[in-house]
């Protein structure tokens, strides 16, 4: 009976890990929203030091008064790269702020990376041991937020912006939130 | 017109398929033998329609034909001829039909090679093979269709992300999937003994063969994609512990636990139920693989669907297949006979454990690929589990292993002397001493990490080299006698050697690479002189130029060392104006002893150049050690006593005996 038990262990420890899978994308509908549970609450307050001398970090104050994209990114990182060309594009065709927080990088890696691909954000804010990526949720770069005017969390997106996304899900979104401060 | 000729084909195969899974498996169980002959043409049938789709695929790729979606999305009429064809892998549609084509050529292998089979198994491993196929048909006919048509048709396609159009990783995913695809047959055969109800050494000489193919094509394949991560990326990193390398990673490991137990299974008819459950496991990793990359729910640079629909779809195949598979394990494993009893200490008894270090070692990467999800679904906590976890936790598990890896292949089978191997191995114990003490020394005795890490890959080299004088008795025996015993080793022993010997040369690469790897990121104008270390580059010139589909800022490094001249660089940078991308080409001069590695960066306002020296100690030890595994998996493969098959029991053996002994 306990050999028989035994044999049951592999489909036993497979049935745990597949409803650890299965649970969370059934019960939100899109697995490619990780489900946030920062989702319309207020941006952490962590106060993130700059790291270029002549832009701005990001504090809490930073996050409020317009619609805005923040972007977890890191010069290690292969999808931030692959992602780059669309902020770049962002920034040079609309008005949306993008704050950039740079992650868990070294700094001249960072500015290495910043010069070589350009820099499309207005303010960049260091998080160099991760913590205020922990009190976002971030799951692992690149990571792309949409704050709202009064510093609320209202989209997140997980992976690199893709021009798809940014048409049909990102921007309408921000429209909607401009248009509902009026 | 073509298009839909594939179109048809693959839903045709989709229809052989459901018969090649009902028929024979429904022969098998009646013993009948005319059902049961259906399955060989019916796999044959199968291959035929899935390469005739695939041949479609890549006539619509290679003639540039844009009123084919996938092509408009994927190709460009100036892409080059390799970045056409590696494109019709290169995207989600079309690595699916090459995965279907690669399973079906398995099956088909099967049915031509299969002879000596008896008819049921081969009945019922044929109809597995195509149970896995139709399921991933209907995936690709359903969410996937690769010939989806446009009206009208684009000028010109977006051409294949930058990135991807390079020769290392042209031939990675036909390689990986290779790999991947493979160990279904080693899941086909393991679900058809459990069928059966039998496992013997004869189960065991079919598996091995393909499951050995299967893991030579995966380790080559992972290389690959290391290899164009270190040079395209262009950070000079090779490994990432990024969860598409870790999908991939896992099945290596469970595969190279899989290819020891099965040793076990033919030579001594034991650890029967383990062999089919890691078939099983190493299997679903690979279907996991696919789930992975393809989910969206883990995201990466090669990540090129992002579907939940599919993702869905790819998640219901696997828990049925996995469920199936163990419920069918759990079920009737417990019936299969034990077989040959050994002690704790015999070669039986190092392979247990080098099993069990690699499932611990599998589960430790599984977890930190895993476990951010798994936190997510709990608690909702949010965690990220990068290189220093993995460095902390999979480095460990695997030290025991590699002190095991020189002391296993010396123990006999079924009970053996730990003492005696031991004793064995006081050479390549002093040259492990002398080879950490000499790094320690060198090293003014600074990080304890180099001096470990080639102390093991000392100690591993030596038991290699241990274990081969031991077989050839040299110095025991003349030294003609010893070499032609080594000329006259079977393949599998030289598989063995070679690839415990890959293992030791790959550790002294990664040890070197990552304890003594140096930087340098200056900016430069042109006849600006950069120093690092023995190295001198002289940044001549910056040119620009244009490329079949891109733009080029291409350096030339005059390269000195020590004072002597030593090379000239051309690192490049690229811009794909379709995809608005940049890339970075970078320019890597490789020794024995290391890599420079040079890559350059946009110009700056100011007129320079950023440029980004690294001086890589032993990286093309990485590459050598995993070739010389890949090597040793496909000497193994040429054992002529793989090729021969087990010897079947022919029902007239008993008489064969009698003759001989009335022949004395």
């Amino acid at each position: 009976m306990l050999n028989r038990l035994l044999f049951l262990l592999p489909l036993l420890i497979f049935a745990v890990i597949a409803g650890y899978f299965t649970v969370p994308i059934l019960t939100k509908k899109d697995p490619h929203l990780l489900p946030s549970v920062m989702i319309d609450k207020p941006a952490p307050p962590h106060d993130l030091g700059p790291l270029l001398e002549d832009k701005p970090g990001v504090g809490p104050e930073a996050l409020r008064g317009e619609v805005k994209l923040v972007n977890f990114f890191a010069s290690w990182c292969g999808p931030c790269r692959v992602e780059h060309p669309i902020l770049m594009r962002l920034a040079a065709e609309t008005d949306l702020p993008l704050v950039g927080i740079n992650y868990k990088d070294q700094r001249d890696a960072a500015l290495v990376w910043l010069r070589e691909l350009g820099d499309p954000f207005g303010r960049i804010g260091v998080d160099g041991d991760g913590r205020a990526a922990i009190d976002w949720g971030v799951y692992g770069v690149p990571e792309t937020y949409v704050v709202d005017a009064s510093g609320h969390i209202r989209y997140r997106h997980v992976g690199p912006l893709t021009a798809q996304a940014l048409k049909e899900t990102i921007l309408p979104m921000v429209e909607q939130l401009k248009a509902a401060k009026g | 017109m073509i298009a839909e000729i594939g179109h048809y084909a693959l839903v045709l195969a989709f229809f052989v398929a459901i018969a090649q899974v009902v028929v024979p498996l429904y022969g098998a169980a009646r013993r009948d033998t005319a059902l049961m002959g259906f399955a060989a043409p019916a796999a044959s049938a199968q291959f035929l329609c899935i390469a005739i789709a695939f041949g479609a695929l890549m006539h619509a790729y290679i003639t540039s034909d844009f009123s084919v979606a996938n092509v408009a999305q994927n190709s460009h009429s100036l892409k080059p001829l390799l970045y056409k064809i590696s494109g019709v892998w290169g995207n989600h549609e079309g690595s699916m039909v090459f995965w279907v084509l690669i399973l079906a050529l398995f099956g088909f292998a099967v049915a031509a090679f299969g002879r000596q089979l008896p008819d049921s198994l081969k009945a019922r491993v044929i109809s597995i093979q195509g149970l896995i196929g139709l399921a991933f048909l209907a995936f690709i006919l359903l969410t996937s269709n690769p010939f989806e048509r446009l009206d009208p048709a684009p000028l010109d396609g977006r051409d294949l992300n930058p990135l991807l159009q390079d020769p290392g990783l042209a031939f990675h995913p036909p390689m990986l999937y290779i790999g991947y695809v493979g160990f279904s047959l080693a899941f086909s055969f393991a679900m058809a003994a459990l069928i059966e109800g039998r496992v013997d050494p004869a189960w065991a000489r079919w598996v091995r063969p393909w499951t050995l193919a299967a893991w030579t094509f995966l380790t080559a394949g992972i290389t690959l994609g290391s290899w164009w991560a270190y040079y395209e990326l262009g950070w000079g990193g090779w490994w990432f512990w990024d969860p598409v390398e870790n999908a991939s990673f896992m099945p290596w490991l469970a595969g190279t636990a899989l290819l020891h137990s099965a040793i076990v299974v033919e030579k001594r008819d034991a650890l029967k139920a383990w062999t089919i459950l890691l078939a099983i496991i190493t299997f679903s990793l690979s279907l996991m693989g696919t789930f992975l990359v393809r989910s969206g729910i883990l995201t990466s640079v090669h990540a090129f669907a992002v579907d939940p629909e599919r993702g869905l779809f790819i998640l219901g195949i696997l828990i049925v297949a996995v469920g199936g598979s163990l419920t069918l394990f759990a079920v009737r494993a417990p019936a299969l006979k034990a077989g040959g009893l050994f002690a704790p200490v015999s070669r039986e008894g190092g392979l247990v454990l080098n099993n069990l270090i690699l499932s611990v070692a599998t589960v430790t990467v599984f977890i930190g690929t895993l476990y951010p999800l798994f936190l997510d679904a709990m608690t909702g906590d949010k965690v990220s589990v990068g290189a220093p976890f993995f460095n902390a936790t999979f480095v460990p598990v695997m030290i025991p292993l590699l002190v095991l890896l020189a002391i296993g292949p010396l123990l006999p089978w079924k009970r053996g002397n730990l003492r005696a191997a031991v004793e064995k191995l006081w050479v390549s114990a002093l040259f492990t001493v002398v080879v950490a003490g000499g790094i320690l020394v060198l090293e003014k005795g600074a990080p304890l990490a180099p001096v470990l890490g080639f102390g093991f890959a000392a100690w591993v080299a030596g038991g290699v080299v241990t274990e081969l004088t031991e077989r050839i008795r040299l110095f025991r025996i003349p030294l003609g006698d010893s070499l032609r015993r080594l000329f006259n080793l079977p393949g599998a022993a030289y598989g063995m050697s070679l690839a415990h010997l890959g293992m030791a040369v790959f550790i002294c690469g990664a040890t070197g690479e990552m304890n003594w790897t140096r930087e340098l990121v200056a900016t430069a104008r042109a006849g600006d002189t950069l120093t690092l270390g023995q190295y001198e580059l002289v940044l001549e010139k910056v040119e620009r130029s244009q490329g079949p589909n891109y733009f080029r800022d291409m350096a030339t490094l005059n390269v000195s060392k020590d004072g002597v001249p030593y090379a000239t660089l051309h690192p490049e940078r690229r811009l794909y104006p379709v995809q608005q991308m940049p890339t970075t080409e970078a320019a890597i001069r490789s020794g024995i002893s290391g890599d420079l590695y040079v890559a350059i960066g946009e110009g700056s306002d100011l007129g320079g150049y950023i440029v980004r020296v690294w001086v890589k100690p032993l990286v093309p030890w990485i590459w050598a050690g995993a070739m010389m595994m890949v090597l040793g998996g496909l000497f193994s493969l040429s054992d002529r006593r793989l090729r021969i098959g087990a010897p079947k029991r022919s029902r007239r053996r008993p008489a064969a005996p009698a003759v001989t002994e009335a022949g004395d």
